[in-house]
């Protein structure tokens, strides 16, 4: 069976560290960077778990300040 | 499968929209402004009214509106973005003109001139950030805060008996027969962000075929004047707002 993966890339500095894609995500792929800090002073998101994420982007649509970009692929697991 | 084979061009499904500007918002951390914005600057970009899309920004937190979205701004006084709107729409009939308005700018300087846009069924759409709170000021009650509601005026709650009740403009807006579609929604959730978007393209479809006023009300969060964590204010917005400012559509035509 067809599985998806997916990844996201966070721009870091625009990075407000609001926490709601990480409230927004189902698979618990991320999570704020716990002593990393940007230009700003805030702890941006990042993926904590890569293996978790399908790519649904529900973590970029709650984004207010628009700084994760989604991308997704069919990976065939029988070949 | 390795990260950096997944993130290549070809794969991307979601990426930030080109109408966006690249400076920095000047929101705080967790606003709902910034997904309005976003969802304003994908529906106008998707529709291609990117240079026929005319914008008035209000008073209040969206002021800087026009450095963040990518087309034609005009800069109201506090409430008079409606009337700015009509002037735009009348003179300009073959654009689209849209107000982007939060609580205090349209549901109190400015009822009148949003009242009788409305009435008057001018061809625009009204775009209401509700989120109860002056934000900008410093978090003073709003004509839209809830009872009970604590704010820096109502530090014990918002009491009927000397503010009032609270406002609910869109639901006046609805009885008025200039109006082809008000809608209440909200961007907590991503399900409830990919329902927003529809909503404001349906909302600017009908300002294309000039049916009349479209309001389109997003139930928003204030977390620093609500003194909350971005996420707590979304559980303390479904819990609470969505009691007194119900969800969905308020009229279709």
């Amino acid at each position: 069976m067809a599985k998806v993966r997916g990844a996201i890339t966070v721009n870091e500095e625009r990075c407000k560290g609001c926490d709601l894609c990480v409230v927004a995500c189902p698979t618990d792929t991320l999570a704020l960077q716990p002593n990393e800090v940007n230009d700003r002073g805030y702890h941006y998101s990042y993926m904590a778990n890569p293996e978790n994420c399908i790519g649904c982007c529900a973590c970029a649509m709650v984004c207010p300040d628009a700084c994760i970009e989604v991308y997704r692929v069919k990976v065939d697991e029988n070949k | 499968m390795e990260i950096n084979e997944i993130i290549r061009e070809e794969n991307k499904v979601y990426s930030r929209p080109e109408l966006l500007d690249e400076v920095h918002m000047h929101y705080c951390p967790g606003c709902s402004h910034g997904v309005v914005h976003k969802l304003v600057a994908e529906v106008v970009a998707e529709m291609g009214l990117t240079d026929k899309t005319i914008g008035v920004s209000p008073v209040g937190c969206a002021v800087f509106a026009y450095n963040y979205i990518d087309v034609d701004w005009v800069e109201a006084a506090h409430g008079r973005a409606p009337a700015v709107a009509t002037a735009i729409s009348r003179l300009w009939p073959e654009n689209v003109v849209f107000t982007y308005q939060g609580d205090g700018d349209m549901s109190a300087i400015g009822t009148a001139e949003s009242i009788h846009a409305a009435n008057r069924g001018e061809n625009i759409v009204m775009i209401f950030v509700n989120n109860a709170i002056y934000g900008m000021t410093g978090g003073q009650m709003a004509p839209t805060t809830l009872v009970g509601q604590k704010t820096a005026t109502t530090p014990y709650g918002r009491r009927v008996d000397l503010n009032g009740y609270p406002l609910e403009i869109t639901n006046l807006m609805a009885l008025l027969d200039g109006t082809c579609y008000v809608t209440r929604q909200s961007v907590h959730t991503a399900a409830a962000v990919r329902k927003t978007k529809a909503c404001l393209r349906k909302a600017f479809e009908n300002a294309l075929a000039k049916k009349g006023t479209s309001v389109v009300e997003v139930v928003a969060t204030c977390n620093s004047g609500w003194k909350m964590s971005p996420a707590k204010a979304n559980e303390w917005m479904a819990e609470n707002m969505f009691a007194k400012y119900p969800l969905g559509d308020l009229k279709t035509l």
